[in-house]
């Protein structure tokens, strides 16, 4: 376990290094001069040698590189080029919107998903399994963009039980209208996702009907959501456990865009207004962080899922 | 590939979806090249936020645009931009894949820890770090999901690509003198293509979300294109008046996404004879707009 675990961290730290060179080269290599681009198209060639000089533009490749990622481990992403505040403290200020988001978010998801999934794989073949597996196919395909206008046309139009944009200025210092504005983004991003998330645990739900410990257990004269319960249930979790993983990076991209549908103050709202200012130096860190966050939740699963699976434990 | 798949996939209910849906995107696409009902760009505030009825089937919008016309021409950005992603990610599928299953050790060892890594990448971020430099453009979308798909298609069709490199036929084929290359042709790529050409649908369903999303979120399609996210968006700062102009455009594109995904879905089991129907696994989730 502890050989995997060690050799899993070294993964994740190529992989985070990886992603900063490309995050960084992209960033710096793409056709066009970044001077240029950043100081805007009239521009006096003064205007544009000061950028150069703010960016250290003139010192090697490798050496800007460095510099960065010197600063980042030291907790240092640099200062934004437009309004020149730390990178890292707007990131913080703003994660108070995006992080309760994602997690109401991944919470909404998981408490759809599960029951309705096994529901669905135990009625299947009868309408009620069809009608859910029907409809979530149909709602993974929604744009989640579009989602959120229908969820506001009904909870905000129609009913006006939520506000359909905003977030209070006081922010969690008032923490009912905050918690008020974030549920229907949060119900947004979570029905989507649920819908792709049921799917999965009505195909593992499928499988373990499938195994002999399942069927051994209901021939010993468990029902058969006895036996599922029991002996399915937990092999189910683990494949629902990797799928989470990969939804942590389905959740992040529901926010940038569900955070501008809703005007919520959060960092993907923040990554779209810097990518529309050119802000590359906020732009590069906060797609770091992103990616980042994305690489760490994957080396948590795969740890977590060797963890609680025995078979795997014995392999290594 | 055994040749008798387009029958079976006719089969399949969720086949026929599939298949009616994409035909109607792109002869709707089609025709919106040459003709749509009214000009989608011409202005008539006389006749702005009419409902759906005689001659504007789906209404008009807040400058009298006729939405027919807007959903119609903007099925031919989303067939653009799905058709050219769809090819990038061919070509970076197929050299990724290529890379990882052919070659020496260590090259093909560090591939597929590349494409691990890349795999993580969601195609959003990479869109917006295009974006960042590029400005706004299709281009955009259609390079990040080129190569956001093509690392994808690159994962699966590796494995693949390396059983039936090891499969008899192919060791067969290298005893009876043919070439690489020949050998790749006429052996290897008849068996890998299935695995591709699924991919391939789902990849374009994906090309379809991020379209939408990236253009909504403004930096995708230009002002001037026709586009289906950037129509949602228009549309979005009228929301709590005229509600009911939102659901074309948002329902073209779940309709285009869900016929793409179940054409993959049938292919998938129409091309797979070792798939029954009783072993239903189901893909991981795809992330983006």
């Amino acid at each position: 376990m502890i050989r995997y675990a060690l050799t899993r961290l070294a993964l994740l730290v190529v992989g985070l290094f990886v992603a900063s060179v490309l995050i960084f080269v992209t960033l710096r290599v793409l056709p066009g001069d970044v001077a240029q681009l950043i100081a805007g198209t009239d521009s006096t060639p003064d205007q544009i040698e000061a950028v150069r000089d703010q960016l250290g533009l003139d010192v090697p490749l490798p050496l800007q590189y460095g510099a960065w990622i010197a600063g980042v481990v030291r907790g240092d992403f640099g200062a934004s080029l437009i309004t020149g505040a730390p990178v890292l403290a707007e990131l913080a200020q703003k994660a108070q919107v995006t992080v309760p988001l994602g997690l109401l978010a991944m919470a909404i998801a998981l408490v759809l998903a599960v029951p309705l999934g096994v529901m669905s794989a135990i009625l299947r073949g009868r309408a009620g399994g069809t009608a859910l597996s029907v409809g979530s196919q149909a709602i993974a395909a929604v744009p989640v963009v579009w989602a959120g206008m229908m969820l506001v046309v009904v909870f905000a139009v129609w009913l006006g039980w939520l506000p359909a944009q905003g977030f209070p200025r006081a922010g969690w210092q008032q923490p009912l209208p905050a918690l008020r504005s974030l549920l229907l983004p949060a119900l947004t991003i979570g029905v989507v996702e649920g819908a792709m998330l049921l799917r999965f645990v009505r195909s593992a739900t499928l499988q373990a009907v499938g195994q002999d410990f399942v069927r051994t257990a209901a021939a010993k004269g468990l029902t058969r959501t006895q036996a599922l319960i029991r002996h399915g249930l937990p092999n189910m979790a683990l494949s629902v456990i990797t799928v989470l993983g990969l939804q942590a990076a389905g959740i992040i991209v529901g926010a940038v865009v569900i955070e501008q549908l809703f005007s919520l103050p959060g960092i993907g709202r923040m990554l779209v207004t810097d990518v529309g200012n050119r802000d590359l130096v906020k732009v590069q860190g906060e797609l770091l962080v992103l990616t980042g966050f994305v690489l760490l939740v994957g080396f948590a699963v795969d740890l977590f899922h060797r963890l609680i699976d025995p078979r795997q434990r014995e392999a290594t | 590939m055994n040749a008798a798949w387009p029958r079976r996939l006719w089969r399949l209910s969720t086949g026929r979806f599939g298949v009616v849906v994409c035909a109607i995107i792109l002869l709707t696409a089609a025709s919106a090249l040459v003709w749509t009902p009214f000009d989608p760009q011409h202005v008539d505030i006389a006749q702005r936020w009419l409902g759906p009825s005689w001659p504007h089937l789906l209404g008009t919008d807040g400058s009298g645009r006729d939405i027919l016309s807007l959903v119609m021409s903007g099925a031919r950005t989303t067939v653009f931009v799905a058709v050219g992603s769809a090819l990038i990610a061919t070509v970076i599928g197929i050299a990724l894949a290529a890379l990882g299953a052919l070659t020496a050790r260590w090259v093909r060892e560090s591939v597929a820890v590349l494409v691990d890594i890349l795999i993580a990448f969601p195609v959003l971020l990479i869109a917006l770090m295009i974006s960042a430099i590029w400005g706004r453009s299709l281009w955009v979308v259609i390079w990040a999901v080129g190569i956001g798909f093509g690392v994808n298609i690159a994962r699966v069709t590796r494995p693949e690509l390396r059983r039936v490199l090891h499969s008899d036929f192919v060791v067969a084929g290298r005893a009876s003198g043919l070439t690489p290359a020949q050998n790749l042709y006429r052996h290897l790529l008849p068996n890998v293509a299935p695995v591709f050409i699924v991919q391939l649908s789902w990849g374009m369903a994906v090309a379809v979300l991020a379209e939408a999303g990236l253009s909504y979120l403004g930096v995708g399609a230009p002002v001037t294109q026709p586009s289906w996210g950037l129509l949602l968006a228009e549309l979005q700062q009228f929301l709590t008046v005229h509600p009911l102009s939102v659901l074309w455009p948002g329902l073209a594109i779940t309709m285009t996404v869900l016929g793409l995904n179940l054409l993959g879905d049938a292919l998938r089991e129409a091309t797979d004879p070792t798939l029954s129907r009783t072993d239903e696994r189901v893909r991981e989730p795809e992330v983006v707009a």
